[in-house]
């Protein structure tokens, strides 16, 4: 886990902080982002709308509860695609899609949670099954119950429909509007993805999530203060399980299909690259992992053209670009951020301090 | 043995009647009620035969996997690349030279070559940083797989099996009688049968080497305590370097082997890197006759679920892992510490 250790800067818990004071405290850097996000419509195509941001918030989502999982408990899960892949199967049997011998038609408003609640179930069960390991077994249990369910979907025809899977899954028309829209689907997205993001801060910052950075820290101690420490590990799994399956439910609606290779072995390892390269040690990591790899995804191919070199050799650059950041930057993109202000501000501290002795004194 | 036959009356009786069943299967020829509730015997000696065999595949993977697990506490995701990586380069030195023999060798140097650099470069900088030591795997394993579909291409390659090894042998195994009370004998394929053979033997020289000889020593004495072994003047790096070169080497040879009874495309490095994985869980991290019974159950679960349950085969191998995990999750032959 020695990632995951080193300088989690958690805020210390302020007694009974309102909302209105979490929202006063948000810096600049904060408003201008979430103002640019509000009016990002009246700017973009509907290209970027949608392809880009729209699909990078609902990765970002599900990288975000592994970053939960990871920066918070600890604990490295892989099985955070294979919930929202769940989720997105179950929205496509339970509700309609173009498979109209196994789709069971139900309303979206029936659909959608039941499939979030079953989702969080299986993604709990997986927990329960893999908290009896620590640290790197946990990878590869993970990815193995990962694989076991891409296997399933990829065999099972009656349930699953096999290796086509589903397609033809509509977002739903609700309130008069169609969410499966541009524009209203990319408002449905950011406002999933800010509540998602919300509530993930509010929970670090809550008793169950202070007492979980507590598991990560020194499982031991904790356990001796009293706390069941494969409990709040669960639970931890539970809740990261909802998030994911919210953003499988966004992701079918924005694919409108779902196969095997929606929860195959390359998404489940992308999720952890995407929250890797983002940074585990803060929520906002994730979606800037998601962003840069959306941009990679889409725009390598015409930038290894254009700098002369094979265009698909795309998963080349994905490769590299990862163990750069592995290597030099273990927090991620947001730990280079993080070292470049530090940085800054220490030239800017140095520069006051030689400016107030008056600077060279002999 | 006795021991444990002292401890578990019950368990062994429960072993013992499973294999003298097992043994009757193989041996007795089957009536017809048998063929009605079983198949034709052909069809179960095969799946047998086959599981054996690929699990003496998966112990050439999972035993280096192993192995650089319980020394270096290193999870190498990449171990299905170099798996790879070998058989792509038997495939070439088997088309240069025409030898099947310099493929293996080649494919176990070059391979061996390439997990020294892995280990010097890479890994020796972040000892202790297990997360950090398997996500540059994982970056590894993606960049090793594009380079290897950037050469090789996407077509499938197999390695020619040498002249001497190609065809099938008789097996003393009665299969069915003719009408005229003639038996017909199990025909198998000899390739694989060598290569059930050399696992073997190699699991057995590492078993010796790892218990008997003093590299073994420091090996064993690393998996149990790495920072007391270097405090005791032994140079734990260079241990570490050769542990990896062997391991990584067996997954090249391993390459060449699986090329030589199955095939290499891309996409290959996952599956067998997942298998190993299951191998391991099953049979307990950093223990060779851990792997060696894990790679055989895995390879027996994949074989008969794919004869007898062909819908779920490779889910059957997940269940077990399952199982395994739910009931003893240090694996079937892990010590706890």
């Amino acid at each position: 886990m020695a990632l995951a250790e080193p300088r989690f800067a958690i805020a210390t818990p302020r007694s009974r902080e309102g909302l209105a004071e979490v929202i006063a405290r948000q810096g600049t850097g904060f408003w201008v982002v979430a103002a640019l996000l509000v009016v990002m419509p009246l700017i973009a195509s509907p290209f970027w709308l949608v392809q880009i941001l729209a699909y990078a918030m609902i990765l970002g989502m599900i990288a975000l509860s592994l970053m939960f999982l990871a920066g918070y408990g600890g604990i490295v899960s892989l099985i955070q695609m294979t919930v929202a892949a769940f989720a997105a199967y179950l929205v496509a049997i339970f509700g309609d899609s173009a498979i109209t011998q196994i789709s069971l038609k139900w309303p979206w408003w029936t659909a959608v949670p039941v499939a979030i609640l079953l989702a969080t179930l299986f993604g709990t069960l997986g927990g329960a099954l893999s908290v009896r390991t620590e640290g790197i077994y946990t990878i590869m249990i993970t990815l193995a119950i990962g694989s076991a369910f891409y296997y399933l979907t990829l065999q099972n025809y009656t349930i699953f429909n096999g290796f086509s899977g589903f397609n033809g899954v509509m977002p739903p028309v609700f309130l008069g509007i169609d969410w499966g829209g541009t524009v209203p689907f990319y408002y449905l997205t950011l406002g999933c993805a800010a509540l998602a993001y919300g509530v993930v801060v509010y929970v670090s910052r809550a008793p169950f999530g202070l007492a979980l950075q507590g598991t990560r820290d020194n499982p031991r101690r904790m356990a001796a203060l009293g706390f069941d420490v494969v409990a709040h590990r669960i639970a931890a799994y539970a809740f990261a399980a909802v998030i994911a399956a919210f953003a499988g439910v966004l992701l079918v609606w924005y694919q409108r299909q779902v196969s095997p290779g929606t929860g195959g072995v390359g998404p489940v390892v992308d999720m952890l690259i995407i929250a890797v390269v983002g940074g585990l040690s803060r929520p906002i990591g994730p979606f800037i992992g998601a962003l840069v790899y959306v941009l990679l995804r889409t725009f390598a191919l015409d930038l290894l053209d254009w700098v002369g070199f094979e265009g698909k050799r795309y998963q080349l650059l994905i490769g590299f670009g990862f163990l750069v950041i592995v290597l030099f930057s273990p927090d991620g993109l947001i730990g280079i951020w993080q070292r470049l202000r530090e940085r800054y501000r220490k030239s800017r501290e140095a520069q006051d301090a030689q400016m107030r002795t008056g600077g060279g004194a002999p | 043995m006795s021991d444990f036959i002292g401890r578990r009356p019950i368990w062994s009786l429960v072993i013992l009647i499973a294999v003298a069943l097992l043994l009757f299967l193989i041996f007795a020829v089957w009536t017809p009620w048998m063929e009605l509730t079983f198949g034709r015997k052909r069809v179960f000696l095969s799946a047998l035969f086959n599981g054996i065999t690929l699990g003496g595949l998966y112990f050439l993977v999972a035993s280096g996997f192993t192995l650089i697990f319980g020394l270096m506490r290193n999870v190498n995701l990449a171990h299905g690349s170099l798996y790879l990586f070998g058989g792509y380069v038997g495939y070439s030195i088997g088309n240069l030279t025409g030898s099947w023999f310099a493929a293996l060798i080649g494919a176990f140097v070059i391979v061996a070559l390439a997990g020294i650099l892995m280990q010097v470069l890479l890994f020796r900088w972040m000892e202790g940083q297990d997360l950090r030591q398997t996500l540059v795997t994982i970056g590894l394993s993606i960049i090793v797989a594009d380079l290897l579909l950037w050469g090789y291409g996407g077509d499938t390659f197999q390695v020619t099996t040498p002249d001497w090894l190609s065809g099938p042998i008789q097996l003393p195994f009665i299969v069915a009688l003719r009408s005229n009370g003639e038996a017909v004998m199990m025909m198998y394929p000899l390739v694989r049968i060598a290569i059930l053979i050399g696992a073997i033997i190699l699991g057995v020289a590492m078993w010796l080497a790892l218990n008997r000889t003093r590299i073994g020593m420091l090996v064993r004495a690393g998996v149990d305590d790495r920072d007391m072994l270097s405090a005791t003047g032994v140079r734990v790096q260079l241990v570490f370097i050769m542990v990896f070169a062997f391991g990584a080497g067996l997954a090249g040879l391993a390459g060449v082997v699986g090329g030589t009874f199955q095939s290499l495309q891309p996409g290959e490095d996952t599956k067998i890197l997942l298998s190993s994985l299951v191998v391991v869980i099953v049979g307990g991290m950093g223990s060779i006759p851990g792997a060696a019974m894990g790679a055989l159950i895995v390879g027996l679960a994949e074989q008969f679920g794919s004869v007898y349950m062909p819908t779920y085969a490779v889910m059957l191998t997940f269940v077990i892992m399952v199982v395994v995990l739910a009931i003893r999750p240090q694996g079937l032959a892990a010590v706890r510490r």
